[in-house]
Order: C-alpha cells, then structure tokens, then sequence
C-alpha cells in the first residue's frame, strides 16, 4: 500500500487548516452569516445569491482557490489531504463561497486533454462551477443535456452549484465526438442562470440554459475525466460534512450542558447524551474516511475509486444524522427559525444528495466488491 | 489497527525481522483440539494446554512483554511490543490465554505494585505460566461497579480476612491469581475500596471455591468465585487502603484498549484457521449462497446492506489510523475511549448479517455439519454480546464517551 500512515497530513496542512479555522471565524461568525443569508423566512421567498465577495477575493489572495491545479500547471502542489482540511474548516462555518466548486473544477481539469486555458482562468483568480447534470440530478456527465456543435452550445444543464457566485461555467456537452468538457464565461451571450429555490441557504443553485453560446473545448472524453476526479469531489464534499456536522454536533453538547429540565441539565439523560455521542462517532468515521480518500487520491491510485464512494456514503448518512439530532435535542428551539441550527440543518440535507446520495455511491461500492449487479 | 504514523527505528526494524523468522520457524501449526474464539471462553485443559504452551514459546523468544521492565521479566524495550502483535497477528498464531494478565493485570501491577511485587508476580504472568482473572463484579455490583460489597477485614497482624462473591469470572477455573476490588469501609462508596491480589489455584478450599457458569452458546469460561474467610497477607494489597477505585481505573482503562501500553496480542488462527469476523468474509459468504437460484451476492437489498457494514468497518479502521496522528484529532481520548463500544457492536452486527446472508443455514449450530463455517458465526453472534456486555456495557461506554469527551453531565 503506497498510503502513508498519517494519509499525508504534514505541519503545511495542519497550518492551512487552522490559518482557515481563524478567517472564517474572524471574516463570518454565525451569527454575521445568519444575518447575512437568512433575512427573509417567507417559504415561497425568490431566489437569491447572499454571499460575501470580498470574503471570496482574500481567499484568492490566499491562493485556496488554485490548490487543484497541478503544480506543473502553476499550482501550488499541495496534497489533496491538505485542501481537505481547508474544506473541512469552510464547512464549519457553513460560509458561502464558490471555493467548492472551482476546486472540483481544478480536478476534473486535471484528467483532461486540453485544459491549460481552464487553468490559465482559476490562476487569474476567475471561480468557476461544473455544469453536467440533467433535469433528474443525475450527477454523471453521461446524461448531460448540452449539445455542442463545434465549439457552440445549446441546452440545458440542471442542478449547477454556486452558478449565482462563479465567473465561469466548465460544461459537458454531447458532441459529435462524444462527450467533451467546454469552458464558458457566464456573462457570454445566450446564458442564462435561474436560481432554483433550494433549502440550503449558505448555498446557491441554478439551472443554466445555454442558447448558441461559443465555448472552449477543454477535454474529450467528459466521462473518464469526471470519474478520475469523483472520489475526490467525494473526498472534499465529505470533509465538509464532517465540518458541518461537528459545528452541530459542539453546538448542541453547549445547549444541552446549559438548558435545564427536571432540575437537571439535558445532557445528564441519556436519551440525549447516547444520541449525541452516536453523532460523534457518525462523524469520526466520516471524517476519517474523507482524509482517506484524499489521501488515495493522492497517492494510492488503485484504492481510489472505492475510497471515494465510502467517503461520500458514510458522509451522505452522517449529514442527515447530524442534522435531525440538532434539532431534535434543541427542542423547541431548534425548531425555531431565529435559532442557528437551521442553517446547518439545511446545508447538510443539501450535501446529503449532491453528487450523489448514500444509496448510490453504496450501489457503486457493491459493484466493486463484488462485480456490477446482473441487469 | 496497531501500525501507526510511526516508522521503525533500526532496533525496532530488527526485532521485526527477529519476531518473523521466529514466527516462520516455530509457529504451532493447526491446533489438536476445537479453539475457542477468543481465550475468555477456554473451555477445558487441551484447549488451555495448547495455548499456554504457545504463550510461553513466544515470551522466550521475547515476543511478550518486550515493553516491561527486565526485572519484571519483560525485555526492557520501548514500542516493541506493538511490532510483536503485528507480527503474530500477520502470521496468524493462536491467541493468548493469558489475556485478562496480559490486559489489565499487569498494567495495574505495573502502576500500582511494589517493585517487590512485581519481580514476583509479572514473569510468570507474562511467560502465560500464571493464568490471572479478574474479581471485579458481583451479583449486586455490575455496571454500578463501586457498589461492590465481597469484604476485606484486617486481622490485627498484617492480614485481611476475605469474605464476599465475585461472579463472571472469566478464566477463574484455571487462574492461579485475581484482582480483585474489596470493600474496606463500609461507610464510603468510592472512598471504601481497595484493591488487591490473591491467590486462587492455591487457595481452593482453603477459602476459595470456584464454580463454572455456563454460558448461553454452551460453552465454559466464566465463574462463580466464593470467598470464605481468606487470609491474605498486607503486602499483596496494591497502592494504599481506599484507594481500590483509583487502582480499579487504571485496570478499566486498559481494558477497554485505551492504555498508554500495547498490550501483548496475537491470534488469527482458530481451529477453522480462515475464520475471521469481517465484512469481506460475509462478502465471501454472500457469494457462495444461493438464494432462489441465483447468488445473494447479486441481491440489491443484501448489496445494500453489506456495504452499509463495510462503510462503517472501513470508517473504524480509518479512524484508528488517523487516531495516530495528532493533527487530525481534537480530544486526546476521542477515538481511544470509542474502540472498545465500536468493535464489540461492529462485530455483533457483522455476525448477525453473516447469519441473515446464510438464511435457513444460519441457525445451524457447531454440531451441524451444514452449518456456516462451522457454526462459527452462529456462535461467534453469541458470543459477541459477551463483548457488548462485559468490561463496561455499550451504554456505559456511550455514559463515559458522552461524560469524558463531550463533557456531557453525568448521569451517576
Ligand atoms: C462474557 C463475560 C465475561 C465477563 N468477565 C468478567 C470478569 O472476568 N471479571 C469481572 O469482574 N466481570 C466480568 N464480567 C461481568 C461484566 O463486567 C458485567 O456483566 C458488566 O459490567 C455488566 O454488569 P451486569 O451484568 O451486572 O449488568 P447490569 O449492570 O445489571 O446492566 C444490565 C443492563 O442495564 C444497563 N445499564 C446498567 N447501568 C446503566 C446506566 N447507568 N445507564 C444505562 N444503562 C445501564 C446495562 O448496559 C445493561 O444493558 C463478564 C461478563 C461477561 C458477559
């Protein structure tokens, strides 16, 4: 096994990490982000972007968003293990920023033919989202929805993330010659971004129509070049999960060790106090697997593709988990809109589905252990 | 998981190469007689013959106790230890007998005894030649383990008179000696205990009786021990009068794996020598079952459900290996206090899914020879909830996890 024992996570990592632990808590504590994105309760609320651009430009100048670019691209060469962290602390503070996303697109970059002038971009500093799925969610670029004819573009692409944030879109289309990875600027002529209403308000998501817009071929072959890149989207996504849920999880041991009931704190009964544990553990195995799958990724190429879908199955689950228990041991509180768990409730359940839910990633998993299923 | 972040230092790379010719050369090969899982449930003298032979063949060759003291008959060593168990583990041997000394006797000896003590009782506990047992619950002190009540009164001449009942006592029926946690004082919970060892081979009917439990798969291995007037001497009594509670913690600690010593590990091999608890053996099993003329294995809803166990038994081990790397760790006893609740219930739902892989079959006990590997998983899913259930049950794990890592109140 190539893996190192520690996956990888030397004093450069753990430094990133806590350097990013202190901005997001300095740039956007809880109660700023919760001003900031969940000022209007209506249910049937339009759409809206909330996000803090000059957050996301200090993060530029950082350089979080150049760490998938191969080194011998410009980038920074820093393992994937280490942008884990970082993810893992963004997911924490629940802040909104396209970083998620230009880093998935550095990766998928990474497995393609052509993509210097896509680097080029994310080096200048543009941020930039993927643009696949189809009208089902379908999370493979197998089924996109997008034509090219030559080097122009028209359809559909559904379920796009932080498509109000980004200055880019890297889009699969069908061509004549299979399925290819296309890069458009979102303000070329003939897009169009309509916000869907989603619940998770610490993010933004759009179904992005493209009427004969000119893009820039990338890469061929869309499909082997996103599923290089999957298990570490995986990896990534599930960090954030893990982030997430132990902001629930600390959150909720505080209220739980102040409010009382019966003469008693809550988390003297263990009707409270085993759940939450049950969290812990949901998170450390979800934490775990994340690091590992980065890890592979990083250097244990064989092992990846399994690594990947543990990570986001374990992570889809923990989401959910960690999310209903916050609630739930708040009380009434927690049911409250004024209340911050929500915000991380609703960004869990997001994740839970994104690039692919718990069933999924586990029918995957069964078809490496023991050979696709017969039809 | 024993192998960390940590690299071998060359003294440690050669002991490797010593642990795995020695192994080559003197590992015991299949066993005469039907082993048990696991050395708590050692039935009968074969069986104990068998393995305390090995354990002793392995400490000459230095494989035990390579981490104790050399005038405690260790080897002097540090971190050794944890290469041995490596190494016995990859080389499948059989397991220890010895484990309730090897586990908890001797590190509380260790922290707690005279050096006189020590000297006297570690080498033959090591070498497995002392079989050691645990004193600790009663029929009225179990999970509430400061209630119990077995007496220690002092004689006037530096003596105790011992008077009480221990029950589930694993491996009394062969141990020579127990820990065992008295109460001195009636008038204080805590406070009112101390802690001792006695003997128990030598003191059989002079004081000490001994009576086999059967436990639910059928087989032996815990006790029923009686105390009826022992005399024993002052200097056996570790660390002072009613400090028994703070003596009893450390032994508790290491127990539940959460020691800072590798204890003495080695096993792999029973007497169906390819049976392990694990996700890829129900993998195995779902491949090899026919179910309606077609593999379980091709099943979506069996699917499901065995990669459901295999997230969390690859998340476990991920989590042992990142417990070895102080970066991606808050809480120091995080992820050591969890191993124990973790593994005893990862292998109980293992087996129990291994069963409902095997259907009809997997009912089928030992003595059937149709019956899944034996019968092992049948027993194996008994016998787990011994796990689930001694050294601190599940929810007293979930008591201490949720008091001593989230900070949580306690519920005492
Ligand atoms: C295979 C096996 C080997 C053993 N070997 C030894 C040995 O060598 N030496 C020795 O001293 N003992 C041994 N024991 C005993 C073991 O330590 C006790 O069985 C264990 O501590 C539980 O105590 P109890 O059986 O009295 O159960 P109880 O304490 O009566 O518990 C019964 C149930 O109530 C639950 N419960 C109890 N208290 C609480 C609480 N505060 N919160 C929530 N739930 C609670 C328990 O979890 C359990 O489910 C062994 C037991 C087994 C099964």
């Amino acid at each position: 096994m190539a893996q190192p024992k520690n996956f990888g996570y030397d004093a450069d990592a753990a430094a990133l990490k806590s350097q990013a632990e202190k901005f997001f808590n300095d740039r956007l504590p809880v109660d700023q982000l919760h001003a900031l994105v969940a000022h209007d309760s209506t249910p049937e609320r339009e759409p809206v972007v909330d996000w803090k651009p000059e957050i996301w430009t200090e993060m530029v100048e950082l350089g979080w968003s150049i760490l998938t670019v191969p080194e011998d691209k410009g980038g920074l060469g820093l393992p994937l293990v280490a942008v884990a962290g970082l993810i893992e602390a963004q997911g924490k503070a629940a802040c909104p920023s396209p970083l998620l996303e230009t880093l998935n697109v550095g990766l998928v970059l990474s497995h393609c033919d052509q993509a210097d002038a896509g680097f080029e971009a994310i080096l200048e500093g543009k941020s930039v989202a993927l643009a696949f799925a189809d009208q089902h969610g379908s999370y493979e670029p197998s089924t996109t929805q997008v034509k090219a004819d030559g080097d122009v573009l028209s359809g559909t692409a559904y379920f796009v993330q932080e498509a109000g944030k980004v200055d880019a879109l890297l889009v699969a289309a069908q061509s004549g010659q299979g399925i290819n990875w296309y890069w458009v600027d979102k303000s070329a002529a003939g897009v169009a971004v309509q916000q869907d209403a989603i619940i998770d308000l610490t993010r933004d998501q759009a179904t992005v129509s493209f009427d004969q817009v000119s893009g820039l071929k990338l890469g061929s072959d869309a499909c082997a070049a996103f599923a290089a890149a999957q298990p570490a989207i995986a990896a990534l996504l599930a960090a954030d999960v893990a982030g997430a849920g132990e902001w629930l999880l600390q959150t909720t041991v505080e209220y739980v060790s102040v409010r009382k009931q019966f003469d008693r704190p809550l988390g003297f009964f263990q009707g409270v106090k085993h759940p939450l544990v049950n969290v812990m553990l949901a998170i450390d195995e979800t934490k775990s697997l994340a690091y590992n799958a980065a890890c592979a990724y990083d250097c244990d190429e064989p092992n990846t593709p399994k690594a990947g879908h543990l990570a986001k199955a374990s992570a889809a689950d923990t989401a959910d988990f960690s999310a209903s228990r916050a609630v739930q041991m708040h009380g009434g509180i927690g049911f409250t809109w004024e209340c911050y768990v929500h915000l991380y409730f609703k960004r869990q359940m997001h994740s839970k589905a994104l690039y692919g839910d718990a069933m999924w990633h586990r029918a995957k998993l069964a078809d490496i252990v023991f050979g696709p299923a017969a039809a | 998981m024993s192998d960390g972040a940590r690299v071998d230092t060359p003294e440690q790379a050669a002991f490797r190469e010593h642990c795995r010719s020695w192994l080559v050369a003197n590992h015991p090969g299949e066993p005469p007689v039907r082993l048990p899982q696991s050395a708590i449930e050692i039935m009968n003298s074969d069986q104990m013959d068998f393995l305390q032979t090995w354990q002793k063949s392995a400490y000459d060759a230095g494989l035990i106790g390579c981490d104790y003291p050399e005038f405690c008959g260790g080897g002097g060593h540090t971190g050794f230890q944890r290469i041995a168990n490596d190494e016995m583990i990859r080389a499948k041997t059989p397991i220890l007998p010895n484990v309730i000394g090897l586990g908890m006797a001797a590190p509380t000896i260790l922290n707690h005894a005279s050096d006189e003590l020590k000297a006297e009782l570690l080498p033959r506990l090591l070498s497995g030649e002392d079989i050691w047992c645990q004193g600790f619950s009663e029929p009225g002190a179990g999970s509430d383990l400061a209630g119990v009540q077995t007496f220690a009164e002092p004689t006037g001449d530096g003596k105790w008179l011992i008077n009480g009942h221990k029950v589930w006592t694993s491996l009394a029926h062969f141990a020579s000696w127990m820990i065992i946690l008295v109460r001195t004082d009636k008038s204080h919970k805590y406070d009112g205990l101390s802690y001792f060892v006695v003997p128990i081979k030598s003191a059989l009917g002079k004081g000490v009786t001994v009576r086999p439990l059967i436990k639910m798969t059928g087989e032996l291995g815990f006790n029923e021990v009686l105390f009826d007037n022992l005399v024993v001497d002052d200097r056996m009594r570790l660390d002072e009068l009613g400090k028994g509670w703070q003596v009893a913690m450390t032994t508790l600690l290491f127990e539940r794996g959460a020691g800072n010593l590798d204890t003495p590990r080695a096993g792999g091999m029973t007497s169906k020598a390819s049976f392990t608890t694990s996700v890829g053996a129900v993998a195995k099993l779902a491949k090899e079952t026919m179910r309606g003329g077609k593999s379980v294995s091709e099943d979506p809803v069996m699917r499901d459900k065995i990669m459901q166990e295999l997230v969390k038994e690859e998340g476990f081990i991920q989590t042992q290996r990142r417990a070895r790397v102080p970066e991606l760790t808050d809480h120091p006893m995080r992820i050591p206090l969890q191993g124990k609740l973790q593994v005893s219930e990862m292998h109980q739902r293992t087996a129990n899914l291994a069963m409902e892989v095997g259907g009809a079959k997997g009912s089928l006990y030992l003595g059937d020879e149709a019956a899944l590997e034996g019968g092992q998983w049948t027993l194996g899913y008994m016998n787990s909830f011994g796990f689930t259930i001694a050294a601190g049950t599940s929810e007293v794990q979930r008591n201490i996890l949720g008091e001593r890592v989230l900070g949580l109140p306690k519920s005492k």
